[in-house]
């Protein structure tokens, strides 16, 4: 009963952050819904058991891409205005679409029922109560395991996105005078320093003299 | 009680709205990458829920997955975003014609 309230006051606070992020003017409203959708999925995940994943959803989306978000929609100085053309010409037809997609959808979901192939086709049976294993535990003891090489190659596409955008937003900007360690290293004192015998109150000839 | 009927439900009404926000959104790529965030979103609904009510585990090591890839995605996108802006001083991209491909 307790399950059932909590689950709906998710779901409910779910999808009404979610039509806010497509229907906020602000888009720094837009990504503050969208946290706070975040926020009740990971609720939704608590509800049934999912506490891992609850937890990496927080860690990762809430702190990570929210926060990115967050930064360009804040940073980058937009008319977003102008960018709002359209929007009611476009608001019937995808209504009607997204109606007929979401009634498909649900009632797709709502007449699911396992079959005894997909029972007897599980890859990892979870572990029950009685085996003492808590749901990170368990996702611990496969991850590093069975998937351990999916999971380094989710590392190499991490790894691979950073390096995209560390290369995509770097730029070298013309006449900013930058240090240039490999060339100040590559000095000798024969380069850059010159000795000479001034005499006294005539000053130094820079002209041929002094590098 | 709670079933995986309702879950699914959930996952279909979000995975709705992302399309919905691509569809009435078409010229904001903040918005419309902010949607996809909301589909993939959904789709990490229905993974955990079918791992849950089916009791196997891979369901939610693939969320897992599923959401390294968002957050790279989201990464690059916002990178590529970046530099359209940079170099248009906008971000409608209804008239992205750069590349003229």
């Amino acid at each position: 009963m307790i399950q059932a309230a909590v689950f709906y006051l998710f779901a409910a606070v779910v999808v009404l952050s979610g039509l806010m992020v497509i229907l906020a003017k602000n888009p720094v409203h837009s990504v503050l819904w969208l946290i706070l959708a975040f926020f009740n999925a990971a609720g939704l995940f608590l509800v049934i058991g999912a506490e891992f994943v609850a937890m990496i959803l927080v860690i990762v989306y809430v702190g990570a891409v929210a926060v990115l978000f967050l930064f360009v929609v804040m940073m980058l100085d937009i008319d977003f205005t102008s960018l709002r053309a359209g929007f009611s010409r476009y608001l019937p037809f995808g209504a009607l679409l997204g109606l007929v997609l979401a009634v498909e959808l649900v009632t797709v979901g709502f007449f699911w029922e396992f079959g005894d192939l997909a029972l007897q086709a599980r890859a990892a049976p979870a572990p029950g109560a009685n085996a003492g294993l808590s749901n990170t535990q368990a996702i611990g003891t496969i991850l590093y395991t069975d998937y351990v090489f999916i999971f380094q190659l989710a590392g190499m596409v991490l790894l691979t996105a950073m390096i995209g955008a560390i290369v995509l937003t770097l730029r070298q900007r013309p006449g900013v005078k930058r240090q240039n360690v490999a060339a100040q290293n590559a000095r000798t004192p024969e380069t850059s320093i010159a000795v000479t015998r001034p005499k006294v109150g005539a000053g130094v000839d820079t002209d041929g003299g002094v590098k | 009680m709670i079933g995986i009927g309702h879950y699914l439900a959930v996952g279909a009404v979000l995975f709705t709205l992302g399309v919905l926000g691509i569809f009435i959104n078409r010229k904001n790529i903040i918005v419309i990458l902010m949607s996809v965030e909301l589909i993939l979103l959904a789709v990490n609904i229905n993974f955990v829920a079918f791992s849950v009510f089916l009791g196997d585990l891979v369901g939610q090591i693939f969320a897992m997955f599923v959401l390294t890839v968002a957050a790279g995605e989201a990464a690059i996108g916002l990178a590529i975003l970046v530099i359209y802006f940079r170099k248009r001083g906008t971000i409608a991209v209804d008239d992205v014609r750069q590349m003229r491909g």
